[in-house]
């Protein structure tokens, strides 16, 4: 396993880029610590696939430089980097047996027969298929074979890292369960580096331990599921990140107090902004309906509800405004006032987010 | 308007796709088709559309028997998961494609493609081609040329599958406003029961070929009949408890032991239904406490999914805000009775959640 350091490391597919639109991926320099689960997440054409593939080796940066422990491996080939992966769509041997493709990348190596038969027993047991090695790969349903190709990823304890390109994609929601959880299991026991791509956000809050959000060939923050949650960097990770997303209203800000369609609302702290794109965020959750007159007024125009809680959507002049509900609680449609929690209420200038000044 | 299926079968090969169904889809109505895959959603939108002949039983459209009637000459038009568009014609042209072979004039063609682009807005790009559209806008195309063509009956086979998940989102939020304008018979298959909440109308849940129930989407969500219903009905899955109940107090394997309460039920073996997010990590009024192991916990940053081992059974809790127990260490998870679903060993309902 390997600590990944990426140094002024940026893309473009075409020659001689000048701006950032030409590149596919901008410029990043990151440490990612041995051992830790990493996800990317955006949506497509945001730079994710790029920026694996460079990770790989499939793709050779145009700038910059990819270290594996400090050692400069931008050169150097897919399989000289020693990677595992595991791709959207089963990638198994249909004629061999589970036993004999899980087996397989490590009699590549020219591992002994007993050492790979303790490792693959290991590795079938710490996904359940222990009881499943003799059966063909052919007769096996796509999750089954799914499993399999993560078996295959995880079976070399020798890699520096396992990349994961969207693996639960083929999986039904019920097993998506099952597989993720014992994937994060799987990363708590073996303390393996993982790289998980994705354009799903639960997939990426649940198995990461850090996430990195791209929008645009751009990294706009890199956090713990709880700071991306709580203090989105950007604007674009709060709408991102979130069912549905926060909600981002026009602003005007003058030290404490913020001006949002037409309400007064008292801020945490002092703000210095300029210019004219400010904004005022604030997720769904940390809005509250009222019919005191409290905060913004909105009009409700409808009350979606998932069971275990409400969404009601409103509108503000001219802006969208979601409100969480909780289940069982009376909400309806019209007329009505919403309310921001303070110490949740963010300040944008042109997407990015504000310190406020003590 | 209504369609009726009349104790519907499909067979082939000696393999049963779908056991006797009978379901009457109401006009300008939202129907769910939720289920695993091979449950059998998209063989029933075969069958109403005419795309199989049903092994037995009869299909009724606005009170005319179409059983035999080839697809063609019904009204009937499909979305798929996979987008298809003519890639050699424009969006305009592509959302005409079913005028132009009704042979509609020009006039009335671009009515209607106005119509449904504004719908699904896909104005600024009806003169370009399919391939320079982003996937959303691609699918977005599909059902645009799916809605113009009039059709009575509209089937989505989980049409927002292969979308990014925040598009989905959007899409997904869009789509009831869409199917209650067009005024047709909307019959979506999902995989997933958020997507079913979401869309709203009517929901059948599917198990290995049978319906195991359809009704209003809130009503099967609250009500479930059956354990398969629930079960197909929760995302995440639905916890699980066998307990032995006498004289109302429940015992389970492990030797725990709780009041069941409501009205008495009779001594005898039940299995306990339990939502995620009724399964707590804290005591709360009438919650009763049990030792489970923690095996692992995905956190989203507003809420902690924590998946336990009680005894042999495998849980998960879901809860707002971030709550994470030490990996393999004991803690207490907190049941409230009130809150379960209580079934028999066969998997009937016996009681539901009370208040």
């Amino acid at each position: 396993m390997a600590q990944i350091s990426f140094s002024g490391l940026a893309h473009a597919y075409g020659a001689n880029p000048q701006v950032e639109d030409d590149y596919a991926l901008n410029r990043i320099d990151h440490q990612w610590d041995d051992g830790g689960a990493y996800a990317l997440l955006g949506p497509s054409g945001c730079g994710k696939s790029t920026l694996l593939n460079i990770i790989s080796g499939l793709l050779s940066p145009s700038e910059g430089k990819v270290l594996f422990d400090g050692e400069d491996v931008t050169s150097l080939s897919p399989e000289a980097r020693n990677i595992a992966q595991v791709f959207q769509f089963p990638v198994v041997y249909d004629t061999m047996s589970v036993y004999d493709n899980l087996a397989f990348p490590l009699r590549n190596r020219g591992w002994k027969d007993d050492r790979v038969k303790q490792r693959v027993l290991e590795v079938a047991d710490m996904l359940d298929m222990g009881d499943r090695l003799g059966q063909r790969a052919r007769g096996l349903t796509a999750d089954a074979k799914q499993i399999i190709s993560l078996g295959r990823g995880l079976v070399r304890p020798d890699v520096a890292a396992i990349l994961f390109d969207e693996p639960l994609t083929v999986i039904d929601p019920h097993l998506k369960w099952q597989l993720r959880s014992k994937l994060k299991h799987l990363h708590q026991q073996l303390a393996m580096t993982m790289i998980y791509v994705t354009h799903d956000q639960v997939e990426a809050l649940t198995f990461a331990d850090k996430v990195v959000v791209m929008t645009d060939g751009k990294v706009v923050q890199m956090g713990t599921p709880q700071e991306l949650f709580e203090k989105p960097g950007h604007t674009f990770v709060g709408y991102f990140i979130g069912s549905p997303g926060m909600n981002i209203l026009p602003a005007q800000v003058d030290g404490s107090q913020a001006t949002v369609c037409g309400a007064n609302i008292d801020l945490q702290g002092c703000y210095k902004t300029g210019g004219s794109n400010v904004e005022l965020g604030i997720r769904p959750e940390f809005c509250t309906l009222n019919n005191r007159g409290e905060g913004v007024a909105v009009e409700v125009q409808l009350v979606e509800d998932l069971g275990r809680y409400q969404i009601a959507r409103a509108t503000a002049a001219g802006s969208t405004v979601n409100v969480m509900v909780r289940e069982g609680e009376h909400c309806e449609t019209g007329p009505a006032h919403v309310s921001f929690d303070a110490q949740h209420v963010h300040i944008y200038q042109d997407g990015w987010r504000r310190e406020s000044e003590a | 308007m209504a369609l009726e299926l009349r104790d519907i079968t499909l067979k082939d090969a000696g393999q049963t796709h779908l056991y006797p169904t009978d379901m009457v889809l109401e006009d300008a109505s939202i129907n769910v088709l939720l289920g695993q895959t091979l449950a059998g959603k998209t063989s029933l939108m075969r069958v109403m559309a005419g795309l199989d002949k049903p092994s037995s039983g009869r299909l009724i459209m606005a009170g005319e028997d179409i059983t035999g009637v080839a697809v063609q000459k019904r009204n009937v038009a499909m979305v798929y998961q996979q987008f298809i568009n003519y890639p050699g014609f424009s969006v305009y042209e592509n959302i005409a494609s079913p005028l132009r072979v009704a042979g509609v004039s020009n006039a009335e063609v671009d009515k209607k493609v106005q119509w449904a682009s504004d719908l699904m807005r896909l104005g600024p790009q009806l003169q370009r081609k399919p391939l320079a559209l982003s996937g959303g806008q691609q699918q977005r195309c599909a059902i645009a040329r799916a809605l113009v063509k009039g059709a009575g009956l509209v089937l989505m086979d989980e049409p927002l599958a292969n979308l990014d998940y925040k598009l989905r989102e959007e899409l997904r939020s869009e789509l009831p406003a869409i199917f209650k304008e067009s005024g047709a018979i909307f019959v979506y298959a999902t995989t997933e029961p958020s997507e079913a909440l979401l869309l709203g109308g009517n929901t059948a849940t599917l198990h290995q070929g049978r319906v195991t129930q359809f009704g209003p989407t809130l009503s099967v969500y609250r009500q479930p009949n059956h354990l398969l219903t629930a079960s197909t009905f929760s995302d995440p899955p639905l916890n699980q408890l066998a307990v032995e109940l006498r004289d109302g107090l429940a015992s389970t394997a492990q030797g725990d032991s709780f009041e069941l309460g409501g009205e008495a039920l009779p001594d005898g073996s039940y299995l306990l239904g339990i939502r995620p997010d009724h399964l707590r990590l804290h005591a709360e009024a009438d919650s009763v406490p049990l030792r489970a192991v923690v095996m692992v916990t995905e956190i989203t940053g507003s809420e902690s999914f924590v998946h336990v081992h009680y005894g042999d059974q495998r849980w998960v809790s879901l809860s707002h805000g971030v709550h994470e127990p030490a990996l393999d260490s004991e803690i207490d998870v907190y049941l409230q009775p009130a809150k379960m679903f209580v079934f028999d060993p066969s998997g009937e309902l016996v009681r539901g959640p009370r208040g």
